[in-house]
């Protein structure tokens, strides 16, 4: 619920703050949730804080997965056709 | 942005879009309530309605920390800064939320209150080193993703010994609200609330760990996914509740490994807990009275807890009779159920906090989705025409 | 023995000197303050004959007038300041319409206090900005107000200019069908104000994209003589500007997202605040709508020019009675692109 997005951690100016870069944008924030972290790990910031580190792994294992979702569809090709025909056209959602 | 982009490809989401089509049974519905105000604000904006298919029905849950902040709170605030001497340091996103006589923030800060809009509880310590003879006084709100970031600021006064900063302490707890809609009437008794699974908060459950759901899934029988707030994680997280329904399993996953573990932030738990405590009770808008749903600060901390300093008293205020906010947070009604949603309810001028919270369910219904109540002119092209998408 | 010195006047300080209530009184100090400051700054015909008004002939044709008032805060940012923003301001009012702008009028409400090395600072850049884009200030006016009446520096700028023959641009003309074309990149100037906001902090190398924008107008005038609509999406990003076209032309709009283009510090500054790009304030883009039949000669008359480089055509204009602008997000779903409500501020949730 919270707005909070994972930024790369570029310097570690001080005790518990750490310079981020997110996308080209720079700020600092603090570490006080967080232990351990390193310069080009990457944290959650939510409100100046990193509230935890993002597992690099853990983020590949997950788009492997949801890579494998349409998987059994796509090697059907049959089965690829009503895929695409099961997004409704906007225009018709009337008929919905 | 690494890590953000990647979950919100379009080519992913078809596949994902078409795996939850070929595995919704077309024999039943599937009622998913996200509970999380981020993922209200994800679902509107990336259109993701249009992605699955009819029978799975998304509910709006209550998780947006604005829209369950009683309208009494938020006078107790306007009062606080009203006083003389008093900085107030808010979050920008209750700044327009309409209070009792006609006022908001921004509005006692257009009559020359000193309300200032923070993005950090540090800057609230900034603030008071910078202003000694001033009161300043944070209006915490949020749930438990935003709560260590005020602990730690509470820790941080009182070891630099800052005898001008208090909190007003408005955080709720997540369990507690899911906990509230599972034991009402309309899911419980009446089953006018058909309910078969929960999509969790993402950052909530950094901090708190996937642990805490296991009881609900336990005890109500009802599947939860933990879902990252990219649109691509939501996806995944209806694709895993689908199928544990399909399964009649009914247990905690989680889709947001990345960040989230079972236990959570151990470190951050623990600030959390030097600091607050439980209220026995405390009134949701909305949602009426809901016991354990909420902190205060403790005894040892009082100094820094707004409520006694200042002698608030609590005045509960009902909402406005054509308001529906209620039964809208509670997933019972649609905003377009509401008499008064975009006719004289609109995010300019709003009645109740659905619609003024970006992420509550009128206001994300009202920004993105109403033109869908509407008949869009059948000449209307899927696709711009020469425009290759 | 000392002697009175012949026309000793002393200069204005304008290394430690501040604004008082002088300058505004209509005396010696306020003469002196226009001649040593924006006489000499703007430096023309018009304001060398030291008339309260300026006076020139006019050519046949439709004539346009536009007004803007200049409030920004914080004064100067990256990439400009209020001084040139007032300039950039109503020039591009006036070039909306096709007109080629030819004088300024500048009014100042200053506050008393202001630092008068800031104000000349300002007033060069208003110099510098006029210069180049060969629009003279050639009246103008300065009032003074007590300490805490005003934020610093308050300018108005008034503009004319004469529209070309056969020329008629205008909000209500697009139609179903045509194209809708931006110049550049969209949320630099909201994103460069907001990274400068207290309590908001961030480091970026975003600037303001503040730019006259008549000399891109009459080169697309020149390839697409027919344009339909022409507006910049100043506050309330280009959202609020397409949404404006659509009510007033009684149509309803499509655009892409992907199309959008959005530089990527600005995209991440957004993510960072919880705010959207396409409400984001712009001083140096434009919107302009064409036939479809027009579309593409326009955009490459764009292209061909310095503040057009980015240039892209990003929807199109479709019938709809509810005036809808929706939009087909990247992830492949569809949303309406509704007005701004109120401020957009920034958020936790």
């Amino acid at each position: 619920m919270c707005l909070a997005i994972p930024a790369r951690v570029v310097a570690l100016p001080e005790p518990d703050i750490a310079r981020i870069d997110l996308g080209g944008v720079q700020k600092e924030i603090s570490l006080a949730l967080v232990d351990d972290v390193r310069i080009g790990d990457y944290v959650i910031v939510h409100v100046g804080y990193a509230l935890t580190k993002l597992d690099p792994r853990e983020a590949e294992l997950t788009l492997a997965m949801m890579g494998e979702a349409g998987l059994l569809d796509d090697d059907d090709s049959a089965a690829a056709a009503p895929a695409r025909a099961t997004l409704p056209a906007p225009a018709e959602e009337g008929a919905e | 942005m690494k890590y953000v982009d990647e979950f919100r490809d379009g080519t992913l989401a078809r596949k994902l879009a078409a795996a939850i089509a070929a595995e919704a049974r077309p024999s039943r519905r599937y009622n998913l309530m996200e509970f999380c105000g981020g993922h209200t604000h994800a679902i509107s904006r990336y259109g993701l309605a249009d992605l699955l298919p009819a029978n799975i029905n998304m509910i709006h849950g209550p998780g947006c920390p604005v829209c369950v902040l009683p309208i009494g709170r938020i006078d107790n605030a306007i009062a606080l800064a009203a006083r003389p001497g008093v900085i107030l340091c808010t979050y920008a996103d209750t700044m327009r939320v309409p209070a009792s006589k006609g006022l908001s923030l921004l509005k006692a800060k257009a009559r020359g209150a000193d309300i200032r809009m923070v993005y950090s509880s540090a800057d609230t310590i900034r603030i008071a080193q910078e202003h000694p003879s001033r009161e300043v006084v944070f209006f915490a709100i949020g749930f438990e993703t935003t709560t260590p970031p005020t602990a730690v600021a509470i820790l941080q006064a009182r070891e630099q010994g800052l005898a001008n900063f208090s909190v007003f302490c408005n955080h709720v707890l997540t369990p507690a609200a899911i906990s509230n809609i599972l034991e009402s009437k309309e899911v419980r008794e009446w089953g006018t609330l058909p309910l078969d699974g929960f999509i969790g908060p993402a950052h909530v459950s950094t901090v708190i760990g996937s642990q805490p759901y296991e009881y609900f899934a336990e005890e109500y029988q009802r599947p939860v996914v933990i879902a990252g707030f990219e649109p691509l994680d939501v996806m995944q997280a209806i694709l895993m509740l689908v199928r544990q329904l399909n399964d009649g399993r009914a247990e905690v996953e989680n889709e947001f490994t990345r960040a989230v573990t079972r236990n959570g932030n151990a470190k951050a738990k623990a600030l959390v807990a030097e600091v607050f405590e439980l209220r026995r009770s405390f009134e949701w808008r909305g949602l009426g009275e809901v016991p354990y749903g909420a902190l205060k600060v403790k005894e040892a901390y009082a100094e820094f807890d707004a409520e006694p300093r200042y002698g608030i008293e609590y005045k509960s205020v009902p909402d406005n009779k054509a308001c529906e906010c209620g039964a809208i947070l509670r997933g019972v009604k649609q905003p377009s159920d509401c008499k008064v949603f975009g006719t004289v309810c609109t995010p300019e001028n709003p009645i109740g906090s659905c619609m003024v919270s970006s992420e509550g369910a009128c206001a994300a219904h009202y920004t993105y989705g109403r033109w869908k109540d509407a008949a869009v002119v059948a000449a209307a092209p899927k696709r711009p025409t020469a425009l290759v998408a | 023995m000392s002697a009175v010195r012949d026309n000793y006047v002393r200069p204005v300080d304008f290394k430690h000197g501040r604004v008082d209530m002088t300058h505004g009184g209509g005396g010696r100090a306020m003469a002196q303050l226009i001649d040593e400051l924006f006489r000499r700054e703007f430096d023309n015909e018009w304001l060398r004959q030291c008339n309260d008004q300026a006076a020139f002939d006019v050519s046949a044709g439709r004539m346009v007038m536009a007004t803007d008032s200049h409030v920004v805060s914080p004064l100067f940012f990256p990439g400009g300041d209020i001084g040139c923003l007032s300039v950039h301001g109503t020039i591009n009012d006036v070039a909306m319409s096709g007109a080629a702008p030819l004088y300024l009028a500048a009014g100042f409400v200053l506050e008393e206090g202001f630092l008068l090395t800031d104000l000349k600072r300002i007033v060069a850049s208003m110099a510098a900005a006029s210069r180049e884009a060969r629009v003279p200030v050639v009246t103008g006016d300065t009032k003074v107000v007590e300490r805490g009446k005003g934020d610093g520096v308050f300018i108005t700028t008034t503009g004319v200019g004469i529209v070309p023959a056969g020329i008629r641009i205008s909000g209500d003309r697009a139609r179903p069908g045509d194209r809708i074309l931006v110049n550049g990149t969209i949320g630099d100037h909201g994103i460069a104000i907001m990274s400068l906001r207290e309590n908001l902090t961030f480091e970026t190398t975003i600037k303001s994209d503040t730019a006259a924008l008549h000399g891109l107008v009459a080169a697309m005038i020149a390839a697409v003589p027919g344009i339909h609509c022409l507006r910049d999406p100043t506050r309330g990003g280009l959202a609020t500007t397409l949404n404006e076209l659509a009510l007033q032309s009684g149509c309803g709009m499509v655009i892409l997202e992907k199309r959008i283009p959005v530089a990527r510090e600005v995209n991440a500054a957004c993510e960072f605040l919880g705010l959207d790009p396409l409400y984001v304030a712009n001083e140096g883009k434009l919107v302009a709508i064409a036939a479809a039949a027009d579309a593409d000669r326009l955009l490459a008359a764009m292209r061909a020019h310095p503040l057009g480089r980015n240039a892209t055509i990003i929807g199109e204009v479709i019938a709809d009675p509810h005036h809808f602008v929706q939009m087909d997000t990247s992830f492949g779903g569809r949303r309406i692109v509704d007005w701004l409500t109120g401020e957009q501020l920034p958020r936790i949730c």
